[in-house]
């Protein structure tokens, strides 16, 4: 099948569960869980395609997760600024700021970006949390509105869900046609040889900053809806705490797969409404999650589910032929 | 501002520095033998510390609980090489950062399940009197982690250059293929970088203990700061790591002191990414070719 088509199917048949899965839900807690998966999800989708076809790490998407809830959160609930726009310019100063940072990192290998991202993760930590006249502190900022489009202002959790789920279903239709585009090639190209990508003509500096900040908006956009959605901002949620579940998503998901991304995102979402004992075993699971996927799954359980299927349909084929 | 206070300024900077001197130390001895940027330094570090502290509360005389915290970190250290990294010594450099930030999340994660959330203070080795002069106060563990730190420098010093083991692991820096082909193991060399480095940074952590306390999440800060000093002195010259660390950990405190305490850890950040953007080789490095 062509990938195209294959993409629209997937895509088509996400939608459509999607739409139906809180009609099957039976506690309205677990649609609040899936929005806050989704919002995970847009930022892991963006991560993944800057780990997995650029080839690049970062522990600062909490950073920009947090600026997006943060500029729209101040913008709308201190200056009064109507939502839409309080998250547009969110989204596009979030947009502006990773491009800063991206021009001069980027240039160099993979642990001086990993690095500087880090940095600027905890600078922007501390600004957040000792900036209190304007960021509320530690104790975060409170009275953000709800999410309103078009003058319609998303009440009920069933309304945003849908909103958040669409946004969700954008980005992944988004990145899906990157990958197969000019875009897409040139990563996989770079990803796989830089030199040898830089020696055909493709201008590596220039994609993967591409990515890079196409990821932060990603990510921005996401604090932008959950900033909307809680009405409530802290500095703990966007910290290097956050950054590092995020890589596990990816990682956990599979690098290079959007599909992947988004069942990461959502499976590690909601473990750990599932684990009472969670929040004391989460960071050596967390821990044990990365180093094992990166020895033993190094594509991640969508990887390696398509290759375990693929090796077992192969001996099935090749032992139907003996017959 | 009068010179007692500038002084006490420039104290308090060295001696924090001196720490993040050892962290950049232990970053630069693991990066020169195996090219690899190990995000689990920092954790060494808080290893040092927390297991002082458990020996100490354990009944274990000081001196003693020093040198325990130390010789478990650097266990630590060659489990972490022989478990984590030998089986994929040849993954990508993103697979590699991945596995170190897990093996960091890991150790912390352990050191969080055994000794809790709290922040614990080792007793200072020699008293808490301080010792008096042009108006500055220093405490008597300023002078321990500075003679430490001179101590440790030396040792690495001649370590590198005059014995065996430390010229075989110079000589995988340069380049490990003709240095297996000298009949030097690579692979041991890889895990002793880890073992020093482990004990260089667990020893940074231990005599800086006393000062700063400790708990199971100082390495994440401690690690980044390591990192800034390597960059400040040019990845891979371990001088410039110790070097470098001094000069961030003088120009906190003196930032801290006069500009404003509550972004002292900033400080380092912004010089960190600055260089970064800047002269990525460090004040010490030289621009450096890369073979295709």
């Amino acid at each position: 099948m062509a990938p195209t088509r294959k993409n629209l199917l997937g895509l088509g048949a996400w939608t459509l569960l999607m739409a139906l899965t809180p009609h099957l839900l039976t506690n309205d807690y677990y649609v609040s869980t899936l929005i806050i998966g989704f919002f995970n999800a847009i930022i892991v989708v963006g991560l993944n395609m800057l780990m997995g076809y650029a080839g690049q790490i970062s522990l600062g998407h909490g950073a920009f997760y947090g600026l997006g809830a943060y500029v729209s959160g101040i913008l709308a609930a201190t200056y009064g600024v109507p939502v839409e726009a309080a998250g547009l310019i969110a989204i596009i100063a979030t947009g502006l700021i990773a491009w800063g940072i991206g021009i001069p990192t980027l240039k160099l290998s993979g642990h001086y970006l990993a690095m500087a991202t880090l940095g600027f993760g905890v600078i922007v930590s501390i600004v957040f949390n000792e900036a209190v006249e304007t960021t509320g502190g530690p104790s975060g900022l409170t009275g953000i509105p709800r999410l309103t489009l078009f003058g319609i202002t998303m009440e009920s959790d069933l309304s945003y869900y849908y909103v958040t789920g669409l946004a969700l279903t954008l980005v992944m239709a988004l990145s899906l046609n990157l990958i197969q585009s000019r875009l897409g090639r040139a990563l996989r190209a770079l990803h796989t040889s830089e030199r040898a990508a830089e020696a055909v003509g493709v201008d590596i500096a220039r994609y993967k900053l591409f990515v890079f900040v196409l990821s932060a908006v990603f990510a921005a956009l996401a604090g932008v809806l959950y900033a909307h959605y809680l009405g409530f901002a802290a500095p703990s949620s966007f910290g290097f705490h956050f950054s590092v579940t995020l890589l596990v998503m990816v990682v956990l998901g599979g690098m290079a797969s959007v599909w992947g991304a988004v069942a990461g995102a959502l499976f590690l979402t909601a473990l750990p409404e599932f684990l009472r004992a969670f929040e004391n075993i989460e960071t050596v699971l967390f821990g044990g999650i990365l180093i094992l996927g990166m020895m033993f799954l190094p594509s991640g359980l969508a990887g390696g589910t398509a290759k375990l299927t693929r090796a077992l349909l192969g001996r099935f084929r090749v032992g139907a032929r003996r017959v | 501002m009068d010179l007692g206070s500038l002084l006490q300024y420039l104290i308090t900077g060295v001696t924090v520095g001196a720490t993040y001197g050892l962290t950049g130390l232990g970053f630069t001895i693991i990066f020169n033998t195996t090219g690899i940027i190990n995000f689990a330094q920092g954790e060494f570090v808080m290893l040092g510390g927390m297991l002082g502290v458990a020996a100490h509360a354990a009944g274990v005389p000081l001196p003693l609980a020093v040198l325990l915290a130390v010789a478990a970190a650097t266990l630590a250290g060659a489990l972490m090489e022989r478990t984590f990294i030998r089986p994929v010594a040849k993954a990508s450099a993103v697979n590699l950062i991945i596995i170190t930030i897990g093996a960091s999340i890991l150790i912390r994660g352990v050191v969080m399940l055994i000794f809790g959330k709290d922040t614990f203070a080792l007793p200072h080795f020699s008293g808490m009197e301080p010792i008096r002069f042009l108006g500055a106060a220093m405490l008597p563990q300023s002078l321990w982690v500075l003679g430490i730190t001179l101590l440790l420098l030396l040792g690495l010093k001649s370590f590198f250059s005059r014995t065996m083991w430390g010229r075989g692991m110079l000589a995988c820096s340069y380049d490990p293929k003709a240095a297996a082909l000298m009949g030097i193991n690579v692979s041991r060399m890889a895990m002793a970088s880890f073992m020093i480095s482990a004990a260089v940074g667990a020893a940074g952590g231990v005599i800086l203990a006393p000062i700063t306390l400790t708990a199971y999440d100082v390495g994440i800060l401690l690690g980044l700061k390591g990192f800034a000093a390597c960059i400040l002195g040019g990845l891979g010259n371990p001088f410039g790591a110790a070097a470098g660390g001094i000069i961030l950990g003088v120009l906190e405190s003196f930032g801290a002191g006069l500009l404003s305490s509550a972004y002292k850890d900033a400080i380092t950040f912004v010089i960190l990414l600055l260089l970064l953007f800047v002269r990525p080789t460090g004040l010490f490095g030289k621009g450096s070719g890369e073979r295709v």
